[in-house]
């Protein structure tokens, strides 16, 4: 799909880590800015991180005002990505439903709706009627030790083929001029005097002024190379998948009492997702408390799905802060940038982040 | 799943713990904000063998010392913590 390149031994710009975060930075300075010198490098291949880990769910009703318009305009640049990217992204919104199982949330739920509505945001509280209508799969009689009561349901919600937006990011920058190093890692960053000079990767040194560090899981780690170091801690989130079914649940199931979410993919399979581990780890191995769990929470509100089989349990790395909050700008190296601190929920952002980051590097960039 | 040999307990799974964090020096009560912030947020993240604390909830309740490779989940030192546990 894209180009093979030499290393060059310079760049305007060096995107660290390909994922959506790097990708779309990339394409955005490219198309948005006309800064094509730019080299991504990843150490693996592109996806390999939590792009190609996570569970693909995209929304924008969150609690605060300044949250719900950053997120909403990624829904905007993810409806309108397939034919930007000319790529198929199989975006399918096809809502996304907050489950509440006591009145405290419910009352939250309330407030987030309020937030959303007066930001032009689709998202309401639903009674157990509406949530029936829905979702007639979900358990909402009185059996569960903790029963549904209500939700908050966010109709411009859900779910997009999260390879497919890695591959067309990197098609549409890569046809744009930038170079994609797939199976480069970097090794180190050069600073002199506190400001960026170089990088040097597993295929030789490369000279430039700019460092976008978009390693998520890993960013400590690079940050560390330019003597930066970060308020992140990297822990595993993990996911799991059944076996494909006939299409019978259509919208976004997540229950924060119980831990999990679920969707159905096109393909017909289940994609359960949890919290993260208890535990710091760059170990993507999965576990069987992770399972075992999942299922328990699983069948409180699905009983009806006990015979299905899962396929496959994985984990990706998270780069968790403490107020769960993402690092984006500037730091104390001049030149190097970071895009990180997105945790368990960075997937969602990586059109709205992209297009930032991209606009605060050309608004500073050195031509050269 | 890990499974910790706790010194007074035991080998006893990680669920019976609660992980602490990696072991960054304490200062002092009247330092300035700037080295508590340190402390208290600005972890060196690495990706290998680590130094950590973890306090054993279900067990003992008593706060460990662990070096842990956390790329492997191997665990080669686990020693109790004397005196006060947040020393
Ligand atoms: C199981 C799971 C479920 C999730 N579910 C959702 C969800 O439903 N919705 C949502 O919005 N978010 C979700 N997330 C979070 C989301 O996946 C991440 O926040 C997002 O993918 C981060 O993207 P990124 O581009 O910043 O990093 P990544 O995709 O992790 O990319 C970082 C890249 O950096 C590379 N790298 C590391 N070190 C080096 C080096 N030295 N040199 C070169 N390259 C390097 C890595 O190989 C990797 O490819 C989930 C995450 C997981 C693990
Ligand atoms: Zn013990």
């Amino acid at each position: 799909m894209w180009e093979h390149h030499e290393l060059q031994s310079t760049y305007d710009v060096v995107i660290v880590g390909g994922g959506v975060h790097g990708l779309a930075t990339a394409y955005y300075l490219a198309r948005n800015h006309g800064i094509t010198n730019v080299a991504v490098v990843e150490k693996s291949y592109i996806g390999s991180g939590g792009s190609g880990r996570n569970t693909a769910i995209v929304r924008s009703n969150y609690l605060t005002a300044e949250g719900s318009r950053f997120y909403d305009r990624s829904i905007k640049l993810y409806e309108r990505l397939a034919s930007d990217l000319n790529f198929n992204v199989m975006f399918e919104q096809r809502g996304h439903m907050t489950l509440a199982h006591n009145d405290s949330s419910l009352r939250t739920m309330r407030w987030r709706a309020e937030v959303n509505k007066l930001q032009g945001i689709d998202s309401a509280v639903i009674s157990l009627a509406e949530i029936k209508k829905l979702a007639p799969f979900l358990d909402t009689t009185e059996r569960p030790r903790y029963p549904i009561v209500g939700a908050l349901w966010h109709p411009p919600g859900g779910i997009v083929r999260h390879d497919a937006v890695v591959w067309g990011y990197a098609r549409a920058a890569a046809a744009l001029g930038v170079h994609i190093h797939q199976e480069t890692e970097l090794v180190g960053i050069d600073v002199e005097s506190d400001r960026v000079v170089g990088v040097q990767t597993g295929r030789g040194p490369v000279s430039t002024s700019t460092v976008i560090n978009c390693t998520a899981g890993w960013a400590s780690l690079i940050s560390a190379m330019a003597g930066v170091t970060l308020p992140i801690t990297t822990r595993p989130l993990q996911a799991a998948v059944t076996e494909p079914v006939k299409h019978f649940l259509h919208p976004v199931i997540v229950s924060g009492s119980l831990h999990t979410y679920v969707s159905q993919t096109a393909r017909g399979e289940l994609v359960f997702g949890a919290s993260v581990d208890p535990f710091a780890s760059y170990s993507t191995r999965g576990s069987l408390e992770f399972t075992t769990g999942l299922a328990s929470h699983i069948l409180e509100l699905m009983p009806a799905v006990e015979n299905m089989r899962l396929l496959r349990q994985w984990a990706g790395l998270c780069d968790m802060t403490p107020d769960y909050g993402p690092i984006i700008g500037p730091t104390g190296v001049d030149g190097f940038y970071v895009d990180v601190g997105w945790g368990t929920y960075g997937f969602k952002a990586g059109p709205v982040a992209g297009e930032s980051v991209a606009a605060m590097i050309a608004s500073g960039h050195r031509a050269s | 799943m890990l499974v910790i040999i706790c010194p007074n307990c035991g080998p006893r799974n990680d669920n019976e713990f609660s992980f602490q964090g990696e072991i960054i020096p304490r200062p002092s009560v009247d330092t300035d904000p700037a080295i508590w912030r340190r402390y208290l947020y600005m972890k060196s993240n690495t990706s290998g063998w680590q130094k950590e604390r973890w306090f054993h909830v279900s067990g003992c309740r008593r706060f460990l010392d662990i070096e842990r490779n956390n790329v492997t989940n191997e665990i080669r030192l686990v020693a109790e913590v004397g005196g006060d546990p947040r020393e």
